[in-house]
């Protein structure tokens, strides 16, 4: 019953967060454009259906995907759990957190290998690259980017480093890999960026975060929560410039070898 | 079911997206039973609620995203061809920033995580508990990340119509990002750079890739494969430096 009403209430906030959708696509199709919609109930049954799904979804997150992840990392975080059969363990020092840092990367590379915006950006690229960027070796190279930048990510909240040196860092590695990479994949490294943490990803990976700074002695949520999904967005970029990188540098090899053999 | 033979076929993809959303579920439901049942070896606190939870993402965004393909996406489409065919710079550039604000004001993940921002920020005192307060710092931080996506993509617009070299808007972003970071309040850096990952999701890339690989389609002597891509980028850039920027004005520096 109280999920019910929760969802009611859910509905009618989700109401309010579609109409600026509703307001700006309708003053451009009649104001602007000067057109009647075509499929006009066709459009509006497939609204209905976005404030319903939103309202689940949403719901469903407060109830499974924020306590999961909240879950997880007081779990692995226990101490309890952590001293096992040792005699005492460091709750401050990073090193005892292994269990941790190896669920962040299974997550992350887990999540990753299956998310569709990827398998996309995958096919994309093996086709402007001219097929010397393999699907499978980029979608690969990516999972392991991002599994590498999460339990990094997870590292900097139980170290207590601050966000910004690493980010920092980050844009460096980037910004010189911009200028050796194949030009044709650069826009493309870039997006890929973005679309590696989708909508089911973002709030259990953020709760890990979260609850993982509420566990640590001495960490503050309010400082060292947030982060880990800007960790999951950098590192694909420096992955897949790399992976471009070497793809491009082995089809030139090749040809290379070719000329060279030719011209004995 | 047999009143109009378009429910149902619209019913029959909601069965195929319900599948396609349990495939991008089951890793996390993989890896989270491995780490209980092996690793952990504990009952999962609320198991129930977290089934029904669960279950509920699963058709919650099944429905959503089929909703999106009936209803915004084939309006956006048609709506970007037809204005890029009526060649008026001014309401191409406004469509751009309507599309970018518009659909990341209804993103679920931002929506979700500029709640629990305002959560946290209560709770480590940093502003009044109150549930209203809370609902106007959430709301002010997703318009603040919904108004740099819609710049940004008008930014990424310009950029595909004038032949700007992407990697030196982007490096230019970067090293705005890093001098803002050194005195933007140390509570907002986190979401801020956050930020950037969250708001492209479900809506907005599929819209923004159409309404760049279609002007890049349309004017001449461009590449949609390579000027269509780029979008994206400066819309996990820009929100990083506009959050700062509320956090500045938000919490002082």
């Amino acid at each position: 019953m109280e999920m019910l009403f929760d969802l009611l209430k859910t509905l009618l906030l989700t109401g309010r967060d579609l109409l600026p959708i509703a307001i700006i696509f309708s003053f451009f199709q009649l104001v602007v454009i000067k057109q009647s919609i075509a499929n006009i109930s066709r459009i509006l049954i497939g609204s209905l259906y976005v404030l319903i799904g939103l309202a689940l979804f949403l719901t469903g997150l407060e109830k499974a995907l924020f306590p999961v992840g909240n879950i997880m990392a007081e779990q692995l975080t226990n101490p309890v759990f952590l001293q096992g059969n040792k005699v005492s363990v460091d709750l401050t020092h990073w090193t005892t957190y292994g269990w941790l840092y190896f669920f962040a990367a299974t997550i992350g590379f887990a999540t990753t290998i299956a998310e569709p915006s990827l398998i996309a950006v995958a096919y994309k690229a093996n086709e402007v690259s001219g097929g010397s960027v393999g699907q499978w070796g980029l979608r690969i190279t990516v999972a392991v980017g991002v599994a590498f930048g999460i339990t990094l990510g997870c590292y900097r909240i139980v170290s207590g480093t601050p966000l910004h040196y690493f980010i920092t860092v980050g844009y460096i590695i980037v910004s010189i890999q911009t200028f050796f990479a194949p030009k044709a994949l650069i826009p493309l490294a870039y997006d890929s960026g973005g679309v590696t943490t989708s909508t089911v990803t973002v709030p259990i990976v953020a709760a890990l975060g979260l609850g993982l700074s509420a566990s640590v002695p001495g960490r503050n949520p309010a400082i060292d929560g947030f982060g880990l999904i800007a960790f999951a967005s950098l590192f694909p970029i420096i992955s897949v410039l790399t992976y471009a990188q070497l793809a491009h540098w082995r089809a030139t090899r090749t040809i290379r070898i070719k000329e060279n053999t030719h011209a004995l | 079911m047999k009143s109009k033979p378009l429910h149902n076929k619209t019913f029959l993809y909601i069965v195929g997206q319900l599948k396609q959303s349990a495939m991008d579920l089951l890793p996390i439901v993989l890896v989270i039973g491995f780490f209980q049942i092996v690793i952990i070896r504990q009952p999962l606190p609320q198991f129930g609620d977290i089934l029904f939870g669960t279950l509920m993402v699963i058709v919650g965004l099944s429905m959503f995203i089929q909703g999106l393909e009936m209803a915004l996406f084939p309006l956006g489409e048609s709506m970007a061809q037809s204005l890029t065919r009526k060649g008026s710079l001014f309401w191409l550039l406004s469509f751009a920033f309507a599309l970018g604000f518009s659909t990341t004001i209804a993103e679920p993940a931002l929506i979700a995580i500029c709640r629990k921002a305002a959560e946290i920020a209560a709770q480590g005192g940093l502003l009044d508990p109150a549930p209203s307060s809370l609902a106007s710092y959430a709301l002010g931080l997703r318009l603040t990340v919904a108004f740099s996506v819609g710049f940004a993509i008008l930014l990424g617009v310009l950029r595909i119509l004038l032949n700007w070299p992407i990697h030196v808007l982007i490096i230019g972003g970067y090293i705005l990002v890093i001098l803002i970071t050194t005195i933007a309040p140390a509570e907002i850096i986190g979401i801020a750079y956050d930020a950037g990952g969250v708001t492209t999701s479900t809506i907005t890339v599929p819209l923004v890739t159409a309404l760049g690989v279609g002007l890049a389609t349309i004017i001449k002597g461009r590449n949609p494969l390579l000027d269509g891509f780029g979008l994206i980028a400066f819309a996990s850039l820009l929100p990083m430096i506009f959050v700062m920027g509320y956090g500045i004005i938000f919490f002082g520096i």
